[in-house]
């Protein structure tokens, strides 16, 4: 009998265990699962947490309930993997052997790492994230009795899980203060590591226009330092200052510290992994997916949704003795909130950045890409129920995991001269 | 890819002017990049120039700004002096390194 043991148990374990378990023989594999807790959150929800969109209740559920019942599910925190005895160890002593590891444990948002931000007297006072469950539910709190100030916005440093979300949060805020009679009492400033709103040139230049129009002030190449908590501003490397009432930050996001102890990260302890198979760059034994991976993509549920409909065949290959023939191109496709009412929709891979279009058909859509629609806002809201009942189970989602470039086209004035 | 002369050199280069090709790099080359975005070389900026050059040779991919210092112990705040505004961009592109890029 081999092992393949899955460590962590959110969107990326969770597929892959249940995909994997239909395809493996149970004569010849058993397949476990490996977390803390039994709570499963939909981390897309934790935007909508904030501004009473979504109630506590509308983001979790049990992970037992959506990991397939011949899968045993351990729960525990991990103490260290050792790669060439092939074993996981468990903080409790429990020693798991495995033939296969997969590493899908993510990554977690880290405040202690920029110094000030995680200060007594700050943390869930004035200083909050929104990428956790406990800080969501916190600043929901602290929104429905703000009476206004400097709102400040502001991403540590790629790369972050869903990177379009801090611009989507600013969004919301925006139409979250003008629908309350409040937005003339409030600066709303984003702040972020990157030269531009966003990474890639076409969406920037969108999502740029969009923060000027909704009166966001945009504060581009800021590298923090530190938060001083004393006059409440950011504090960056070359001396800016932006002074804060409120700061909702992204902080540094990194994978677990089991992954350190291991040997098996880089300096964010993410997996160093091949980035078409998903395999880790040291051990033929060891696959690391969704955000828990170094690959230079979106650190995304949908990322990790497409990375896994290429992984199952390559694992299928692999651990019969076969060279692996699936490429993943690195396909991500996000809905990005705006507010009021709308959302864009943006579909991308490693080569070819977010372009406007229809989706996912040509043509007719009926989805349109990088542009606001009530109807891409109604595909976001859907999304929930098609991620516990589609996604989660393993079931076939009706878009390919390769990237189309039906429908997509390249604007007019950013067609390259050859 | 469009190809430039520097120092009598010929570099193949990026839209951006970010150098493609690992090998076309020496220090002559590495010094003429510095002057030409008005930064003068000194031991203080060879250091993490040459980390940036040995990390790229073992992991192909241009090490971002927390990279050199965590691994390299290059102190952050100093890398802002040598290299003012833009230190992760000025490095790579005086190391003939390929423009950072973001993550998405």
């Amino acid at each position: 009998m081999r092992n393949l043991v899955i460590l962590g148990g959110g969107t990326a374990g969770t597929i892959t265990a249940n995909k994997l378990r239909k395809k493996l023989p149970k004569s010849e594999w058993t397949v476990t699962v490996v977390d803390r807790d039994d709570a499963h959150r939909y981390q897309p929800g934790y935007l909508f947490l904030p501004f009473g969109m979504y109630q506590p209740d509308d983001v979790t559920k049990s992970r037992r309930e959506y990991i397939s019942d011949d899968i045993p599910l351990v729960y525990g925190d991990i103490d260290r993997v050792d790669p060439e005895a092939q074993t996981v160890t468990l903080m409790d002593g429990a020693v798991l052997p495995y033939d296969q590891l997969v590493i899908a444990t993510g990554v977690t948002p880290r405040p202690d790492q920029t110094p000030g931000m995680d200060d007594e007297g700050s943390w869930y006072t004035d200083v909050f994230d929104f990428y956790t469950y406990e800080g969501a539910t916190r600043l929901a709190e602290k929104l429905r009795t703000w009476q206004g100030g400097k709102l400040v916005v502001q991403v540590v440093e790629m790369p972050i899980k869903c990177p379009v979300a801090p611009l989507e949060f600013s969004f919301l805020a925006e139409a979250f203060f003008t629908e309350r009679g409040l937005r003339d009492k409030v600066d709303i400033t984003y702040v972020t590591p990157l030269s531009s709103a966003f990474t890639k040139p076409i969406c920037s230049e969108r999502f740029g226009h969009l923060l000027e129009d909704r009166g966001i002030t945009l504060e581009p190449d800021f590298m923090i330092e530190r938060v001083d908590t004393d006059s409440k501003a950011l504090v960056s490397f070359d001396e800016r200052e932006i002074p804060y009432d409120l700061l909702v930050t992204i902080p540094l996001n990194m994978g677990a510290d089991y992954i350190a102890r291991s040997g098996l990260g880089n300096e964010l302890n993410l997996v160093p992994v091949d980035k078409h198979t998903l395999l880790s760059k040291k051990y033929d034994t060891i696959f690391a997916l969704g955000d828990a991976n170094d690959i230079p993509a979106s650190k995304a549920g949908s990322v990790a949704h497409f990375e896994i409909e290429v992984f199952v065949e390559n694992f299928l290959q692999h651990i019969a003795g076969r060279a692996m023939t699936g490429a993943f191109d690195g396909h991500a496709n996000c809905f990005i909130e705006t507010g009021y009412g709308k959302a864009m929709l943006i579909d991308f891979n490693y080569d070819v950045e977010p372009l406007p279009g229809r989706f996912p058909v040509a043509g007719v859509g009926p989805m349109s890409l990088l542009k606001e629609t009530r109807l891409n806002h109604m595909g976001k809201l859907a999304f929930r129920w098609a991620y516990w009942n589609v996604l989660m189970p393993g079931r076939p989602m009706p878009i390919s995991a390769e990237m189309s470039m039906a429908g997509k086209h390249m604007p007019a004035d950013k067609v390259p001269v050859s | 890819m469009p190809v430039t002369t520097i120092d009598g050199h010929e570099i193949h280069v990026d839209d951006e002017g970010f150098m493609t090709v690992y090998d076309e790099w020496d220090e002559t080359v590495g010094k003429s990049l510095a002057a030409a975005i008005g930064v003068e070389m000194t031991d203080e900026h060879w250091g993490p120039i040459r980390f940036l050059r040995q990390d790229f040779k073992s992991e192909s991919v241009t090490p971002t700004l927390r990279r050199v210092s965590t691994v390299g112990g290059f102190d952050t705040k100093k890398l802002f002096e040598l290299f003012p505004k833009k230190p992760a961009k000025k490095m790579a592109y005086i190391a003939g390194l390929p423009k950072p890029h973001g993550c998405v």
